[in-house]
C-alpha cells in the first residue's frame, strides 16, 4: 500500500515551476495613457453609490490607478507612461504644448510601475489644477493642436522596443467626441486631416490606439464624428464598438477597467472536428491562480541579491556531475534507464492539436471531473477563414441541445481528454460579464479519480426523511446569497495584497535594489 | 493533520494480499489480451509502489482443473491456480502473458470460492481488510447449482464470509456487443447474484463495454485515502456537523525519474547511483562567499523592486486564518459556472459511524439539490495555513442504500484569479462568418450524431474507465526495457488509440453526417496572409519567444532559390535541384527536400488545393526516384507517409493518392526495388486490413 504525504498538502503548495501556473506571455505590453485633462473632463460628472457626482477625469484616474495596482502584482514586467493632454502646463521631450508627461523620481517616462508612482499617481488630483491645469488646447485663431501633440508624445515615447517583441499600445481616455468642433472652415479640414495622419503614422509603426471614451446618458458620444476616421473603424468595428453609456460611477469603472486590459492569447491550436475539416481557435487564460509572490533571496547586510548555485553531486562517492545525467527508474531491483528522449517519445502521442472525439449531455460532465483552472476558446479567422462560422455553428447546437463536446488535447506535455463547454454571452449594466466561447475543461484519467464515496459502507447508513429535509431547506433560503458573484473576494492570503503595507518602507529603503536594472 | 494520526495511517499499511481471478472460458478470447494487459500494469505497479504485496493468479474455464479444493473436496472444475499468492515479482508480469485460453465454460463462482479458499489458507484472520479479489468476466456462462439451497443461499453465505474475513471484491463486468445477444437470461440471473455482493459485502462491481474501458476498470495502484480535515462544517455558530475532508480527484503524475551518476566503480554492488542536488547561496559581487542561513533575507517583489522584508516584519502583518469550515451562504447552482472550477477536487463526508453527522449532511444534501443551490463556503484546512480557501459545495445524492449522501467541494477563483477580458458578441460578427440555416443544421446533426454517450449503451471515454494513455505507455516501457534494454518506445496500440482519436465506428456509422457538415462549411487558409508570416509550429509553449511565431521554421526555405524547393513551384524546384550536377550532394538533398516538402503539407491545417500539389510532388519524387535508382528510398517513404497520415487522422489523403495509384514501385518498373508488381497493386488494401 502507498500513501503519498506530499499529497496530502499538496493542497496549499502547488508547485510553482509549473509552466502552466507561469503566466509569461510572448511579448511584453508598452501603453501609454493619454488622459484628457480638459475642463470637460471635470465639469461633467456622474452620480456615485455613495450619493457624490463624480468627474470623468476622476473616472478616469481611479480606473487608471486601479489598474497599476494589478499590473504591478501581475504583469510587473509590462511598462506603462501616463500622459495628459489639454493641460496648462506642459512637459515632455518635444516641448510641445498642452501635453503633459507625469512621471516620479527613479523612472523613465515609459517604464515599469513602481510603488511611487503608484502612491503619487494616487493623489495627483489633490494638486492637479494647481500644478498642472486644465485648459482645452484646441481653439480658434491657434495653431496650437494638443491632440495632434499628445498623439506624438506618446507615439514618441513608444519608440523603444521591437514591434515583434512588444506590444504598443495607446489608450485614449476622452469624453469630447468632436474635438475640433469649435474650429471652422479650412482651418478645421486641415487640423482633422494633419491629426488623423499623425495617427495613422503610429499605426503603421505598429502602434495600436485604442478609444476609452465617457460619455452621459443624454449625450451619447459619438464615434462617427471624428473618432471613427481616426482609428481607422470599418463596417463591421463601427458596429461593435460600443460608447460606454452608464448612468452610475461604479458600471462606468467597471466597463472602463475591463476596457483596459489587453486580452493575450496562450497560443493559437488547431481544432480537427472530422478528417479534413480543421478550424483554428486561439486560447486564453481567463482564470489562473495568482502567483503568490516570488520570493527572493538576498544578503541581509547589503539587500543585494544572492546568487543561487546548484550542483549535481554523485550520492555515492560525493564527486562533482558536471554532464547531464539520465534518468533511472529502479525497477525489479535494477536500474532501469532512460534518456531525454525516450521520455519525451513517450508523452508524445498526438500532435499539438485538439481533436473532436464526440459529444455528450451536460449532465454527464460531473462536479467532480476537474484538475486545474479551464482555458478559454475563441475562434480566430486570421489564419483559416471560415473557422469562426464553423464554431459558432457548433457553439449553438451544442447551446441548444445542452451537450459538450469531448476532445483530445495533444499538448506534448501533458496530453489530455479535455470536455469543452459552450458558454453563451452574458451582458449586465456593466458590461460582458460571461463572453461568448467554449470553455476547456480538463478532465481526468480513471487512476485521477479515487472512490471515497464507498469508502465506509455499512449495511443501514441512515438517509434524511422528507421532514429533515424541509427543515434543511428552510435553512437554505434563509441564508441565500442573492447576488453572489464568484470572484468577489481578494485573496487575503496573497503577498502582493500584503505588500502596499509595506509601501512606505519601500519608498524609504535607501539601498533599494532594482531587479530589473541588474538585467538590464 | 496532527503528526499523530499520520503515524497510525503509516502502521495501517501493510501488505496486500490479492488474488486475480480471470475468466478465460472461450467468449472471453475475444478480450484476453486486454485482460492481461490490465493485470500486466497491476503487477507492474505492485513492483514499483507496492513491493511487499502478495499475488496470486486465479484463471477458469480452463480445461483442465489444478486447485486445492477439487482435491480436498471435489467439484471446482476448470479452475486452475496458475500462481499461489507470495510476494509480487517479475515472475508474475511472466506469468500473465500470454494468458492460456480456454476452452470449458467459466462458473465465476466456483472461481471465487477457490481464492477466497487461498486467501484465507494464506492469511487466516489476519491481514484484514487488505485481502483483495480481482474479479474479470462477462459472467455470461452459467453458475451450477449448489448441493443443497438455492445460488442465492449460496451467494449469502460466501459474502458473508468474506465480510467476516475482512475481504474485499472488485467485480468487472465484460459485457462487448456480442454477449448482448446471446445468454440473456443467464446473464440476468448472474447479475442478479452479483449485485448481491455488492449490497452484502465490500464488493465493487463495474460493467464495461469496450478494450478501452477495461483498461481503466481497475485501479492499478492502491493509494490509502488520507483526510485533509476533520472537524466541523459551521453552518452557524449553533449548527455545526462533523465532517471529514479527502481528495476526490488528485492527478496521477509522471513518475519522478531519478538521476543516474555512473561514478561509483562497478564493482560496489550498494551504490545507489543517485544525484543530489546542491544548492549554494552566493553573494552576487564575491562569487566565492557563500552566505549563511543567518544572513539570508526574504526579498518580495513588488514591481520593479525587491523589497527586504524580515520574516518577523512579516509575521506582524501575515495573515493567519484560524482552521475551520464556515458556510458563508447559498446561491443558485447557476450562479456558479462550471469553468470557475480552479483545482482538483474534494470530497465532504460525514464523520464515519457519526448518525446524527450523517444525517445532517443527508438532510442538507438533499434540500440542496432539491432547491437547486449550491453552498458556499470558506476554508482553511489546518492550523497554520497561511491562506483560505473559498469554495463551492455541490450535493452528491447517493443511489446505493450502504453508501451515505456527501457533497463535493470545488475551490473558487478569488477576485484577482480572473482576468475579465472582453470578446466580441457573435451577433456582432459579420454575415459571412454567420452560420446560415443549412448550415446551422448540419452542426446540429453533428452535435447529436457523434454521441458518446447513446441510451442503453456505455458512456463512452468516460473518466473514470479512462486510462491514463501516458503512464501506461510508460510503464508498459519500463517492462519492456527492464527485459531489452535496447529497445525502442513502441507505438501506441489499437485499445489506446480510442483514446486520442474518434471511434472509427463512429465515425464510419455517421459518414453521410460529417460529410454534410465538410460540405456546408468551407474552410480555407487565408490567402492574405504571407507564407512567411504563417506559422507552421503549433506546439509553441506560452513562455517562448514571439519570433519562432514570425520565423519559418523549415531551413529549406531558408536556402537561395536553386538550392531549395520552395513554395510556390516546388516540382519545378525539385527538378532544377536533381539536374544540378556540380555535387553529387544535391541528388540526396533534393530528394530529402522533397519529402520533407511533402510531410509538411501533408500536415498543414487545411484540406484546400494542398492535396493536389503534394501529389504533384509525390509524382515527382517517385519519377526521379526511378529514374536515379533510390527506389528503395521513395518506397520506404511511402510506407512512413502512409503510417502517418494514419496516425494523424487524414484517411482522405491516402484515399486519395490510392486513388490516383501511387503506390509503390515495383520490380517492373525498376530492377533495384525488391517489391512485387501485385505487393504494389494491394499496398493500399493490404495497410488497411
Amino acid at each position: 500500500m502507498d500513501i503519498d504525504p506530499e499529497d496530502v498538502f499538496r493542497d496549499d503548495e502547488d508547485d510553482p515551476d509549473n509552466e502552466y501556473y507561469q503566466e509569461k506571455y510572448a511579448t511584453k505590453e508598452l501603453c501609454v495613457y493619454l488622459i484628457d485633462a480638459s475642463p470637460k473632463m471635470f465639469s461633467t460628472t456622474c452620480p456615485s453609490d455613495n450619493q457624490k457626482d463624480i468627474s470623468h477625469f476622476r473616472v478616469a484616474i481611479s480606473c487608471i490607478a486601479q489598474s497599476l495596482k494589478t499590473q504591478i502584482i501581475n504583469r510587473s514586467y509590462d511598462e506603462v507612461a501616463i500622459c495628459f493632454f489639454n493641460t496648462r502646463e506642459k512637459k515632455n521631450l518635444q516641448d510641445l504644448n498642452g501635453v503633459y508627461v507625469f512621471n516620479v523620481a527613479d523612472r523613465e517616462d515609459l517604464d515599469r510601475p513602481t510603488a511611487r508612482l503608484i502612491k503619487e499617481f494616487d493623489c495627483i488630483e489633490e494638486n492637479f489644477i494647481k500644478d498642472i491645469g486644465s485648459k482645452y488646447g484646441i481653439s480658434p485663431g491657434s495653431r496650437d493642436n494638443s491632440l495632434y501633440n499628445a498623439l506624438w508624445v506618446a507615439q514618441a515615447l513608444l519608440r523603444k522596443g521591437s514591434p515583434k517583441t512588444t506590444d504598443k499600445r495607446m489608450l485614449l481616455l476622452t469624453n469630447e467626441d468632436d474635438p475640433f468642433g469649435n474650429l471652422k472652415g479650412a482651418t478645421k479640414i486641415d487640423m482633422m486631416r494633419t491629426t488623423m495622419q499623425r495617427a495613422k503614422d503610429a499605426q503603421d509603426l505598429g502602434i495600436s490606439i485604442e478609444l476609452l471614451p465617457l460619455s452621459i446618458p443624454d449625450e451619447e458620444f459619438n464615434v462617427t464624428l471624428f473618432y471613427s476616421d481616426l482609428l481607422g473603424l470599418g463596417g463591421d468595428e463601427l458596429t461593435q464598438f460600443k460608447a460606454f453609456v452608464s448612468e452610475r460611477f461604479e458600471d462606468m469603472k467597471e466597463q472602463l477597467r475591463k476596457r483596459i486590459f489587453k486580452k493575450r492569447k496562450i497560443r493559437r491550436i488547431s481544432f480537427l472536428i472530422a478528417d479534413g475539416i480543421s478550424i483554428e481557435v486561439d486560447t486564453y487564460a481567463l482564470i489562473r491562480p495568482t502567483n503568490p509572490g516570488s520570493i527572493t533571496w538576498l544578503d541581509s547586510l547589503t539587500n543585494l541579491p544572492l546568487k543561487i548555485e546548484r550542483s549535481f553531486i554523485c550520492a555515492d562517492t560525493g564527486a562533482l556531475v558536471e554532464e547531464t545525467p539520465k534518468k533511472f527508474q529502479t525497477y525489479k531491483n535494477e536500474n532501469v534507464m532512460f534518456s531525454e528522449g525516450e521520455i519525451s517519445e513517450i508523452k508524445r502521442v498526438s500532435t499539438g492539436q485538439l481533436r473532436l472525439m464526440g459529444f455528450k449531455p451536460l449532465s454527464c460532465l460531473r462536479d467532480y471531473y476537474n484538475l486545474k483552472p479551464s482555458t478559454f476558446i475563441f475562434p480566430s479567422d486570421e489564419e483559416v477563414i471560415g473557422s469562426t462560422c464553423a464554431f459558432i455553428a457548433l457553439h449553438r447546437s451544442m447551446l441548444r441541445m445542452k451537450r459538450f463536446a469531448v476532445a483530445f488535447y495533444g499538448d506534448s506535455s501533458h496530453p489530455q481528454l479535455v470536455a469543452l463547454v459552450a458558454q453563451d454571452e452574458i451582458i449586465s449594466s456593466s458590461g460582458q460579464v460571461e463572453p461568448p466561447g467554449m470553455h476547456m475543461i480538463y478532465l481526468p484519467f480513471a487512476d485521477d479519480v479515487r472512490d471515497i464515496e464507498e469508502i465506509n459502507t455499512d449495511e443501514d447508513v441512515p438517509r434524511a426523511i422528507d421532514e429533515q429535509v424541509m427543515n434543511a431547506s428552510a435553512l437554505v433560503k434563509r441564508v441565500d446569497l442573492k447576488d453572489f458573484s464568484v470572484c468577489q473576494f481578494a485573496n487575503p492570503g496573497n503577498s502582493g495584497n500584503l505588500l502596499p503595507v509595506f509601501v512606505q518602507k519601500i519608498l524609504g529603503v535607501k539601498n533599494l535594489w532594482n531587479i530589473f536594472m541588474w538585467f538590464r | 493533520m496532527s503528526l499523530i494520526t499520520k503515524v497510525e495511517n503509516l502502521r495501517d499499511i501493510e501488505r496486500e494480499g490479492l488474488v486475480l481471478v480471470l475468466d478465460v472460458s472461450p467468449p472471453m478470447h475475444a478480450i484476453v489480451p486486454e485482460m492481461q494487459k490490465i493485470c500486466s500494469m497491476l503487477a507492474i505497479k505492485k513492483l514499483i509502489f507496492g513491493k511487499y504485496d502478495e499475488v496470486g493468479l486465479v484463471v477458469f474455464g480452463t480445461a483442465e482443473t489444478r486447485n486445492e479444493l477439487t482435491k480436498e473436496v471435489g467439484g471446482y472444475q476448470n479452475v486452475t491456480v496458475m500462481r499461489d499468492i507470495k510476494v509480487v515479482d517479475g515472475d508474475l508480469v511472466e506469468v500473465l502473458q500470454p494468458l492460456p485460453q480456454g476452452s470449458a465454460s467459466g462458473d465465476f463462482l466456483d472461481a471465487i470460492i477457490v481464492a477466497m479458499d487461498m486467501l484465507i489458507k494464506k492469511y487466516g484472520p489476519t491481514n484484514k481488510g487488505k485481502k483483495r479479489l480481482c474479479l474479470i468476466t462477462n459472467a455470461a456462462s452459467p453458475v451450477k447449482d449448489p448441493f443443497e439451497g438455492t445460488k442465492e443461499d449460496q451467494v449469502n453465505t460466501i459474502a458473508s464470509q468474506m465480510k467476516a474475513s475482512g475481504m474485499k471484491m472488485n467485480c468487472v463486468i465484460v459485457r462487448t456487443k456480442q454477449d448482448l445477444d446471446v445468454n440473456k437470461r443467464i446473464m440476468e440471473e448472474n447479475d442478479l447474484l452479483l449485485s448481491t455482493f455488492s449490497s452484502k459485502s465490500s464488493c465493487k462491481t463495474v460493467y464495461v463495454e469496450s478494450a478501452t474501458s477495461l483498461l481503466g476498470a481497475l485501479r492499478t495502484r492502491n493509494i490509502t485515502p488520507v483526510t485533509i480535515y476533520r472537524g466541523d462544517f459551521e453552518l452557524s455558530s449553533k449548527l455545526k456537523i462533523k465532517v471529514w475532508v479527502y481528495k476526490k480527484t488528485c492527478e496521477e503524475k509522471f513518475p519522478t525519474l531519478k538521476k543516474y551518476s555512473n561514478k561509483a566503480p562497478l564493482t560496489d554492488k550498494f551504490a545507489t547511483h543517485e544525484i543530489k542536488v546542491d544548492h549554494e547561496y552566493k553573494n552576487i559581487k564575491d562569487q566565492n562567499r557563500t552566505v549563511p542561513p543567518d544572513q539570508r533575507i526574504k526579498g518580495y517583489r513588488y514591481g520593479p523592486q525587491v523589497v527586504p522584508i524580515s520574516s518577523a516584519e512579516w509575521e506582524a502583518v501575515k495573515f493567519k486564518p484560524e482552521k475551520g469550515v464556515k458556510l458563508l451562504g447559498f446561491t443558485d447552482t447557476a450562479n456558479i459556472m462550471r469553468h470557475y472550477y480552479m483545482k482538483d477536487v474534494n470530497i465532504f463526508i460525514a464523520e464515519p459511524g457519526n448518525k446524527k453527522a450523517i444525517l445532517a449532511v443527508s438532510a442538507l444534501a438533499r434540500a440542496m439539490k432539491e432547491t437547486n443551490k449550491v453552498a458556499i463556503i470558506r476554508c482553511v484546512w489546518r492550523q497554520g495555513q497561511q491562506n483560505v480557501v473559498v469554495g463551492v459545495l455541490t450535493p452528491y445524492i447517493s443511489e446505493k442504500d450502504n453508501v451515505a449522501d456527501s457533497f463535493y467541494f470545488n475551490v473558487l477563483p478569488f477576485a484577482e484569479d480572473v482576468r475579465e477580458f472582453q470578446f466580441p458578441s457573435f451577433s456582432n460578427f459579420p454575415s459571412s462568418m454567420q452560420p446560415n440555416t443549412q448550415q446551422q443544421e448540419a452542426a446540429d446533426k453533428l452535435v447529436s450524431a457523434l454521441d458518446l454517450a447513446p441510451p442503453n449503451k456505455e458512456e463512452g471515454l468516460r473518466p473514470e474507465f479512462t486510462p491514463n494513455l501516458v503512464l501506461e505507455r510508460f510503464y508498459r516501457f519500463l517492462e519492456l526495457k527492464s527485459r531489452h534494454p535496447d529497445a525502442a518506445v513502441p507505438p501506441l496500440d489499437e485499445t489506446l488509440s480510442r483514446i486520442r482519436e474518434i471511434d472509427p465506428e463512429l465515425l464510419s456509422q455517421n459518414k453521410s453526417i460529417i460529410d454534410e457538415f465538410r460540405g456546408c462549411f468551407e474552410i480555407k487558409e487565408n490567402p492574405k496572409l504571407k507564407k512567411s508570416s504563417r506559422r507552421i509550429i503549433r506546439e509553441k509553449p506560452s513562455g517562448s519567444n514571439e519570433d519562432v511565431d514570425v520565423k519559418d521554421p523549415d531551413p529549406i526555405e531558408c536556402m537561395s532559390s536553386s538550392e531549395k524547393i520552395g513554395d510556390q513551384n516546388p516540382v519545378k524546384d525539385f527538378e532544377a535541384m536533381m539536374l544540378r550536377r556540380d555535387s553529387p550532394a544535391w541528388v540526396d538533398k533534393a530528394i530529402q527536400g522533397m519529402k520533407n516538402k511533402i510531410l509538411y503539407l501533408v500536415e498543414k491545417p487545411c484540406e484546400g488545393d494542398r492535396y493536389e500539389k503534394t501529389l504533384e510532388c509525390l509524382v515527382a519524387l517517385r519519377k526521379a526516384c526511378i529514374i536515379e535508382q533510390e527506389v528503395k528510398q521513395f518506397n520506404d517513404f511511402l510506407i512512413h507517409l502512409y503510417k502517418l497520415c494514419q496516425e494523424k487522422g487524414l484517411l482522405s489523403f491516402c484515399e486519395y493518392i490510392a486513388a490516383q495509384h501511387i503506390s509503390l514501385i515495383s520490380k517492373k518498373e525498376s530492377a533495384d526495388s525488391d517489391v512485387t508488381e501485385d505487393e504494389s497493386m494491394n499496398f493500399y488494401v493490404k495497410t488497411e486490413t
